[in-house]
Order: structure tokens, then C-alpha cells, then sequence
């Protein structure tokens, strides 16, 4: 069937037609090596962000301060496992083993977003992680329902309908304490004191500086920028900051009529690079206990391997 | 006791089993050994939780005095809580919590499954959906407890472990007082002798699938039924209530 | 290919009786019934089913994008085999 082959030019022709006509790029159909690796990078390392980004929430599962909050959160962070799970999924579709994936996240190799590297200190902290950083989360998953690979696309469309409420139960619980006692309120302003930022450093370093990005967009697997996603989330999260009676930690924060959009300070970018290069508050508690979790579930995963092949061997007999 | 009162303490003595067993599980939500069972068992937990809260608004109600569900969860000590000492255990290993979990599920379908006859029918509703929770925990429990008990020596060896330990725990679970059995005799709470024959012979059943044996001569632990618990559920309810106890009255 | 995540199952998924079993996505498990609870407590979170279907992902034979002329082409000028294609006089309903 050799001769049926197309040639690599043809292939690359055929390819590029595809992203032209904005079809999917689908598993077995020929990618460029490196669509295929930018691609296994970018999925896993959504994959790792969902699964580490269970531990900062997860910690006050325990301690949420009635029985629906107590629900809500658990079945949240419940949603970040199953989200994780269809994100690995898709990047398996490329060819790489959640084995080998999970080997990357644990031995540093593999990158998860820097959010997750600040500490959960107070209750309202939940409430700032559900309307800020998946705020954040969602402006960047709305765009990549309509990215170039079908099993990423697919896998988001169903996150995004899944995450509708993650948001708004944040901002329940922010409002809540931004509207109740004075200790409350405090507690509210404090918890966006520190989230605010580290919500605008996760769209990413300046487009000017983000060198992955232009290759992305050629490719349509981001179709907006790093800049243009977070100017949209500062201009749509402002209102609904004063909206509950908190402040901006920004002083630079402005409306600007010519522009139609907010100007806010700069990024504190020194911050952001000690983080990604892991030197945040947390990195390594994160990755200590999630290697802590895998190893203390070796035997189990071992026990059930075990029983299912003798099990395939009394079949088989 | 009059009938309300007792009424109210037997309602406590399901939910609080359900909240306890339900917050255990829910320590382990990011822990799990791969990421599906970590998804399952955050479900079971959700699930339990759930119940429990449908059962604390109700015991609210019987109780009368303008109390909420969080009231009951979140202002009561140590002392007032009725769940049974097998629920607060800890989460030792993965063995331990999935037999504490096959030993609660065993007696929880069985349980559920009598409480849809009861008289009162609040409690049989509640009963009838969680009988379908119930019916799925136990199911997936009991394919654990086969797993683990064929799987490999280490994992047989652990849930004997568990199984040793917490096999003390099993009687308090058909334990009745005086006000519980008034109930039994009006229709309206289940009679657990009733139901414990069906108990052992299906533990006894997935036992021996899993090759497993049942253990002996152990010596028989309660008090939690009548609120003298182990010292582990101390530390769990002060995690559990120290946001909602920080700042008192405040709306959460 | 049993490494220490279990195997790759492809799930389906019946949203009501009657309807088709339509694929949902993947998990991972090391067993029949396991990939069946794993699948329900994964795809099943919002009462989205009523029935499922766990394949292991090895055992699904697929067509490949190369064969899309030669396999799905040549049905694109069998028009007759659609109802509109013939014309029946006007007023004629139930046909």
C-alpha cells in the first residue's frame, strides 16, 4: 500500500487546507511532529493543573462552614478530577500514556499552572479561587472549544458546560462575606488582595514574550492572545468586584473611554518567573504529596492488576 | 424520653453516621490511588453527605426549636454526636477504607432497605432514595474487598489488617436502647436483629470470594450510640466546625 | 499493555431508552466492572445516561482518514437512496 502514501509535502498541503476550512485535526489523521509535541505539552500540562489544582481547594473540604458549601466544594473539586481525566484522555489520543505523563508532573519535567503554587489561607479563599482563578479558567477554555485538535475541543466544550457553575459558587461565597460581618468582610478583601494578581499572571507572560503563542495561532490552537484574554477578564471582573463592595488592589486600575476597556499596573513579572520556575510558596508540597498519593497507591493499582489477570486466565482456561 | 425526643436522637444517629462516614471519605478526595477511584470515592461521599443533610433538616423540623441542619452539624460537641465508632475511623490505608466501607455499606443497604417500610414517612422517603445510593456503594465496596483480598499478597495481607482492627467495631452497628426499641415496636425505626443474619451472610459471601476469613474471638468496642466515642472523632470535629464556629451567628 | 493505570476503555453512552449509545469519552480501569463504575461516576455525573457501554480501547477497529475518498465518497451520488429524490404529486402527506 506504499505507493497509495501521499509525500510529506502533499501531507503538510493537506494539513494546512484542513486548519484553512477551520476543520479538526483528528487522532489518526497525519500531523506535523511539532503540532503533535505542542500539543501533548500544552494538554498534559492542562491535565496536571486540573489534578494539582485539586490540592488547594481540597484542603478545605473539611473545613467548608456549612453543609452546602461542604457539597458544593466537594463535588468542584470532584469536577477538576474528572476534567483532568478527559484532558489526559485527549493528550493519550496523541500517543503518550497517562504513565508517562503523570512520570512527568512528578519528576518536575512537566509544568501545571502557577496559581496553584499560592497557599489557601481563609474560607474566603475558596470563594476567590472559584470567581477569580476559574474566571481566569474560563476565559482561556471558552477559546479552546474551538481549538484545532477535535479530542481537546471535545474534551473542552464538555469541561466548560461542566464548570458553569464553579464560577458562580465562587463569587456566592464572596459576596456572602463581602456583604456579612466586618471580620467577613476583611476576610473577602484580603482573600482578592492575593488572588487578584496571580489571576492575571495566568494567562501568561506578554505576547511580546510568550514565544510559543504566534506558532499556536498559526496553527489555531489558541486563537486569541495571552494580552487579549486578560484585558477581557479585567474588564469584565471589575464591575463585579465593585458589584459586592470590595476593591481592585490596583491603584492604576482606570476605565478608559478612548479604548473601551480598563487600564491596570503592570504584573509584578519577577514574581510570575520565580513561580514557573519553582520557587512559588508551594511547588513543592504540591508535587511532594501528589507523588505521596501515587506511591501509597502503588499496591492497590498492583492488587487490581492482579486480580484482573487471573481472572482474563481462569477466562481463558 | 417522649416519642419527639426519641424521634429526634434516632433521626441524629442515621445522619450522623452518614456526615461522619461521608467526611472520612471526604479527606481522601485528591488522595485516591489512580484518578477514577479518586472520582469514586468523592461520588460515595457526596452521596452520604447528601443523605445526611436531608435527614438533619428533618430531625431540625422534630426537634422544634427553629434550629437548622448546620446547627446540628456545626454547634454540637464531641458528646452529642451518635454515629457509631466504626464511621470515624481513619483512613490508615486504602484496605482500611475500603473494608470500613464494605462493613458500613453491608449494614447501610440492609438498613435502608428495611427504613422504606417505616411508619413515618419522612423517614421512609429519605430511605427510598438512599437505598439506590446504597445499593451502588455496596457494589462497588464489596468488588474492592475481592480485589484486594485476590490481588497480591501485600494487598491480602493489608485487608486482613483492617479487617482484624476493625472488626470490633461491627456489633454496635445492631445495638438498640430502650427509646429505639419503643420505636422498633411502633413501626417506625428498623429492628437491626432483624436484619443481621442478612448482614453476616453476605459479608460472609464476598468474604469467602475474596478469600478471605472472618475473624474470631475479637472483643466487641461501642459507646458511640450513646456518645463516648474514640479519640479520633474529637479531632475531626473540631476540623470540621472551626470556620463555622469562628465567627458565631455570622451567615456562611 | 496492563501498566499501573489500567487499561484504556472507550465509553458509550445511552442518554434515553430507545436512543443510540453514542461515545462520551474514556477512562481508565483494570476490569470489566470496574471500567462500568468508573464510567458511571465519570460520564454519568448529571444524569446523563440510562445505559452504558465499556469497549476496551484495543479490541475498536477504526476506518482511517486516508480512506475517506475511497470508503465515503462513492455513497455521495447515490442520491436514490434518499426520499427526496422522488417526486410525488402535490398534496400527497403520510408518504
Amino acid at each position: 500500500m506504499n505507493s497509495l502514501k501521499l509525500d510529506e509535502n502533499q501531507l503538510i498541503e493537506n494539513f494546512e487546507a484542513k486548519l484553512a476550512k477551520n476543520e479538526m485535526i483528528e487522532p489518526k489523521d497525519w500531523m506535523p511532529a511539532q503540532y503533535r509535541k505542542h500539543l501533548i505539552r500544552q494538554i498534559s500540562q492542562h491535565a496536571h493543573s486540573e489534578i494539582i489544582g485539586m490540592q488547594p481547594e481540597g484542603n478545605w473540604i473539611t473545613r467548608a462552614p456549612s453543609m452546602r458549601r461542604k457539597m458544593v466544594l466537594l463535588a468542584k473539586v470532584q469536577d477538576e478530577a474528572g476534567h483532568g481525566l478527559y484532558l489526559y484522555s485527549a493528550a493519550e489520543s496523541m500517543g503518550i500514556s497517562r504513565e508517562e505523563m503523570l512520570d512527568q508532573l512528578h519528576t518536575g519535567a512537566a509544568k501545571y499552572s502557577s496559581i496553584f503554587n499560592y497557599p489557601t489561607l481563609t474560607w474566603a479563599d475558596m470563594g476567590a479561587i472559584g470567581w477569580l482563578v476559574d474566571g481566569a479558567a474560563i476565559m482561556n477554555q471558552v477559546m479552546l472549544q474551538r481549538t484545532s485538535y477535535g479530542p481537546y475541543a471535545r474534551a473542552m466544550v464538555r469541561i466548560c458546560k461542566e464548570e458553569s457553575f464553579h464560577q458562580r459558587q465562587g463569587y456566592e461565597i464572596m459576596n456572602v462575606l463581602a456583604t456579612g460581618s466586618v471580620e467577613q468582610k476583611e476576610m473577602a478583601q484580603d482573600a482578592l488582595n492575593r488572588w487578584w494578581w496571580p489571576s492575571l499572571m495566568m494567562f501568561g507572560p506578554r505576547d511580546e514574550e510568550s514565544p510559543n503563542s504566534e506558532q499556536a495561532i498559526k496553527w489555531k490552537i489558541k486563537r486569541e492572545t495571552n494580552d487579549q484574554l486578560r484585558q477581557r477578564f479585567v474588564n469584565q471582573t471589575v464591575s463585579q468586584v465593585e458589584k459586592i463592595g470590595l476593591v481592585v488592589p490596583d491603584k492604576a486600575i482606570k476605565w478608559n473611554e478612548a479604548k473601551n476597556e480598563y487600564d491596570f499596573g503592570e504584573i509584578n513579572w519577577d514574581e510570575f518567573w520565580t513561580v514557573v520556575k519553582g520557587n512559588g510558596p508551594c511547588n513543592k508540597v504540591r508535587i511532594a504529596n501528589k507523588i505521596k498519593s501515587h506511591e501509597e497507591g502503588a499496591w492497590v493499582r498492583e492488587a487490581a492488576n492482579a486480580h484482573a489477570e487471573k481472572n482474563n486466565k481462569t477466562k481463558a482456561a | 424520653m417522649n416519642s419527639q425526643a426519641s424521634l429526634f436522637q434516632y433521626i441524629l444517629k442515621i445522619a450522623d453516621n452518614q456526615l461522619i462516614l461521608g467526611h472520612r471519605l471526604s479527606e481522601q478526595c485528591s488522595k485516591g490511588p489512580f484518578l477514577e477511584e479518586d472520582i469514586a470515592c468523592s461520588n460515595i461521599a457526596l452521596d452520604l453527605i447528601g443523605a445526611a443533610n436531608s435527614l438533619y433538616i428533618y430531625a431540625a423540623a422534630i426537634e422544634g426549636e427553629n434550629k437548622t441542619e448546620d446547627d446540628l452539624v456545626f454547634l454540637r460537641s464531641e458528646r452529642a454526636f451518635r454515629n457509631v465508632l466504626l464511621v470515624e475511623q481513619p483512613n490508615t490505608d486504602f484496605a482500611y477504607i475500603m473494608c470500613r466501607q464494605f462493613l458500613f455499606d453491608t449494614y447501610d443497604y440492609f438498613f435502608q432497605l428495611a427504613l422504606q417500610k417505616s411508619k413515618d414517612e419522612t423517614l421512609a422517603a429519605i430511605a427510598a432514595k438512599t437505598i439506590k445510593e446504597s445499593t451502588y456503594h455496596l457494589r462497588h465496596s464489596g468488588n474492592w474487598i475481592i480485589r484486594l483480598g485476590d490481588g497480591t499478597a501485600e494487598s491480602n495481607t493489608r485487608l486482613k489488617a483492617a479487617f482484624t482492627n476493625l472488626w470490633c467495631y461491627v456489633e454496635e452497628l445492631f445495638e438498640q436502647d430502650a427509646a429505639e426499641l419503643d420505636l422498633v415496636a411502633q413501626g417506625i425505626a428498623v429492628d437491626t436483629q432483624l436484619i443481621k443474619s442478612q448482614f453476616n451472610s453476605h459479608i460472609a459471601e464476598i468474604m469467602q470470594t475474596a478469600g478471605m476469613e472472618i475473624p474470631t474471638g475479637i472483643f466487641m468496642q461501642s459507646g458511640g450510640k450513646k456518645g463516648v466515642h474514640t479519640e479520633y472523632l474529637g479531632f475531626l470535629l473540631a476540623e470540621m466546625q472551626s470556620v463555622h464556629r469562628s465567627f458565631p451567628g455570622v451567615k456562611w | 499493555m496492563n501498566d499501573s493505570q489500567g487499561i484504556l476503555w472507550e465509553v458509550f453512552i445511552q442518554s434515553k431508552p430507545g436512543q443510540p449509545h453514542k461515545h462520551a469519552g474514556s477512562v481508565h480501569a483494570h476490569d470489566n466492572e470496574m471500567a462500568l463504575q468508573n464510567a458511571r461516576d465519570l460520564y454519568c455525573r448529571r444524569s446523563e445516561g440510562t445505559n452504558l457501554w465499556v469497549v476496551p480501547a484495543s479490541e475498536i477497529v477504526a476506518s482511517s482518514p486516508e480512506d475517506i475518498g475511497s470508503f465515503f465518497e462513492p455513497s455521495n451520488d447515490k442520491v436514490y437512496r434518499h426520499p427526496t429524490f422522488y417526486s410525488v404529486p402535490e398534496g400527497i402527506t403520510h408518504m
